[in-house]
């Protein structure tokens, strides 16, 4: 193997510390044993322990969860169907029309979501609109993912269960839906995902009664950045992380299993 | 009452005519082949008989009932696909079983057909691997035992071996003859190998720019082609311009520019007058040191060149007036790769029985 210049690898070691410093300074604050963000005093797990016995908090991931699963789900099983329809019919304006929501500034979406809920619908504020708002943001993804699976697959598979026999809907059950069931979980993970870090969107479209973990740590931080923010910071990278490791896998997988 | 009709079936894709006006009907238990260069619209034709696509106009009918309104699923019509199209997550039982899944055959009925669909393509050891597992050929039976299981009236299969290799291609060749017989069912076959059609088919319709040009057992095709494009996608063949100058019980007198006068067998329908081809297969004409008095028709000439193929070996002859004809003479002494070499002096000729007149109109 030929060796790397020293520039090649130094601005690469840069990057990579821009990138993960910034995120291992707040993980190793998380456990200081220390009130400022400052000097390193000692190892301890008390950040941890008032996290769960922070009320607000609490109800804060709860939302969060909620909104996180709910939201995907729904975005999963909408987003899979664009997909095919995507995959099957080639109308150009098609993919604009599921994607555009995913390209659109999330300030300009947020904005959006918001005069349209409250003048248009007159809903008011409150999980069901940052569910709606969440939903909107992560078909796209969905979406794009499904597609790609279908893309790389012989078409002749899906008439060959209609010739033997089976109808539309047990073709989509018996064949389609196990083929592309990868991509299907890879993007519920990566909606999930989404959901579960989104601040913007649900700033706007939240309200004064629902909390969520983004905005929870925003009116922390306010204040002060706490070593209890930090605490909470962490569980949600580590979360985030987990997500986006088995969305890949999956995705990884399903390259294979398609040839 | 042919088993399947097609009537008049026109298919257009834009502006293009990929099938025109095409008729022909396939009989119960016949093994009937589409054959034509490729692009010549098989593929588009065997896909409005399966059901995943529909003629612009005209009729296919199944037992004399029209087919328009009934969607592939329904149809007791099953498809062996180029790619095999095996479903990648199910193993070889789960894809051999899937159609009587589909009918649902109940379980115990179900287990005895699947053993014996297995069976049948010697497949039983293999029942619980998945199809990327498989060799080329297993997967081809894996298909083909698909395809057959349910035993529909009719199985369409679409170049199923263009994607073996040739030593597989022969082995599967004989198998699915076997097979055909065996199980009585009704192949539409579809290939652009002429060797392969004339080998296993009962009737062949030759197809050209989505028409059927000839529609004939393989022997008729290959010894009575009725136009040029036949003739010539058909093996080898001699084409010599003619004319006919007198036709009688005993034979065609023809009229070959710059060789004079050539007899060919009577044709029944062909007068003086006409214009056409002489169709002279290469193993119709004998080359020899000197004429052969059963030749009919002889011509001395010269040995230009000549490729040895094994069993047989075929020569290019030049006519002492131009024209370009080849034999064909088998190698039945071991060892023995040619008669003569480039440059020898020989008689070629062909009995007026041999070869095969074809009209142009
Ligand atoms: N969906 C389609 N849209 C436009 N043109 C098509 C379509 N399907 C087929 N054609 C055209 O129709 C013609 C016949 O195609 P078809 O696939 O039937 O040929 P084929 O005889 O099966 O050839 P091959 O031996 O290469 O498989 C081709 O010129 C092809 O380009
Ligand atoms: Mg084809």
């Amino acid at each position: 193997m030929r060796r790397l210049p020293w520039w090649l690898i130094l601005a690469a070691a840069g990057t990579y510390a821009f990138l993960y410093v910034p995120l291992i300074v707040v993980v190793a604050y998380s456990f200081n044993n220390s009130r400022l963000n400052a000097e390193w005093v000692g190892f301890t797990l008390d950040w941890y322990r008032l996290l769960f016995q922070d009320e607000e908090m609490l109800r804060a991931a709860r939302n969060s969860l909620f909104i996180a699963l709910v939201s995907s789900g729904v975005a999963t099983v909408l987003g899979t169907m664009a997909g095919l329809a995507m995959h099957r019919w080639r109308f150009r304006w098609l993919p604009l029309l599921v994607v555009t929501p995913v390209a659109m500034p999330e300030i300009l979406l947020g904005v959006s979501l918001l005069v349209f809920f409250i003048q248009v619908l007159h809903l008011t504020l409150g999980m069901l609109s940052v569910v709606l708002a969440h939903i909107t943001f992560s078909i796209g993804f969905v979406a794009i993912v499904v597609r790609a699976r279908l893309a790389g697959m012989d078409e002749s598979v899906f008439e060959a269960a209609r010739d033997l026999g089976a109808s539309p809907w047990q073709t989509f059950r018996l064949v389609t839906l196990p083929l592309i069931l990868p991509a299907v979980v890879a993007g519920f993970l990566m909606a999930f995902t989404l959901s579960i870090d989104d601040f913007v969107i649900t700033f706007f479209t939240a309200g004064v009664g629902v909390s969520t973990l983004p905005l929870q740590i925003y009116s922390m931080i306010k204040i002060a950045v706490t070593p209890e923010v930090n605490a909470v910071s962490t569980l949600l990278m580590l979360l985030t992380l987990v997500l986006v490791l088995a969305a890949s896998r999956l995705d990884k997988g399903l390259m294979r299993a398609g040839r | 009452m042919s088993l399947l009709e097609i009537r008049d079936v026109t298919r257009r894709f834009g502006a293009f005519e990929a099938v025109k006006e095409v008729s022909f009907g396939v009989e119960g238990g016949e093994f009937f082949t589409l054959l034509g260069p490729s692009g010549c619209g098989k593929t588009t034709l065997l896909r409005m008989i399966a059901g995943f696509d529909l003629p612009n106009a005209g009729r296919i009918l199944l037992d004399g009932r029209d087919l328009a309104d009934t969607p592939a699923e329904l149809r007791p019509i099953h498809t062996v696909f180029q790619s095999f199209a095996l479903f990648p997550h199910l193993t070889v039982a789960e894809n051999v079983a899937f159609p009587l899944r589909m009918a649902r055959v109940p379980d115990d009925e179900l287990k005895r057909r699947l053993g014996e669909a297995l069976d049948m393509v010697h497949l039983a050891d293999l029942a619980d691997h998945y199809p990327h597992e498989l060799s080329g050929g297993q997967k081809q039976r894996v298909a083909l035992a698909r395809g057959l299981i349910n035993r529909p009236r009719l199985l369409l299969l679409d170049e199923p071996l263009g994607a073996l290799d040739l030593k597989l291609r022969e082995e599967m060749q004989l198998e699915l003859i076997k097979l055909q017989r065996e199980v009585g069912i009704t192949f539409i076959f579809v290939t652009h190998s002429q060797p392969e059609a004339l080998a296993l088919s009962h009737r062949i319709a030759v197809m050209r720019d989505g028409r059927v040009e000839q529609l004939d057992e393989p022997s008729r095709i290959y010894g009575f082609p009725v136009n040029r494009f036949v003739a010539d996608f058909i093996g080898n063949c001699n084409l010599l311009e003619a004319e006919v100058r007198a036709a009688d019980e005993g034979g065609l007198r023809l009229a070959v520019a710059g060789l004079g006068e050539v007899r060919a067998p009577p044709d029944g329908v062909s007068k003086q007058g006409d214009k056409g081809l002489l169709a002279l297969r290469p193993e119709q004409v004998g080359v020899a040191g000197e004429a052969d008095p059963a030749w009919g028709n002889r011509f001395p000439g010269t040995v230009e060149d000549f490729l040895y193929i094994g069993d047989v070996t075929t020569y290019q002859v030049r006519l002492d007036n131009g024209f370009r004809l080849q034999a064909l003479l088998p190698n039945a002494a071991a060892g023995r790769a040619r008669f003569f070499d480039p440059g020898d002096r020989v008689t070629v000729g062909w009995s007026g029985a041999a070869g095969h007149y074809v009209r142009e109109t």
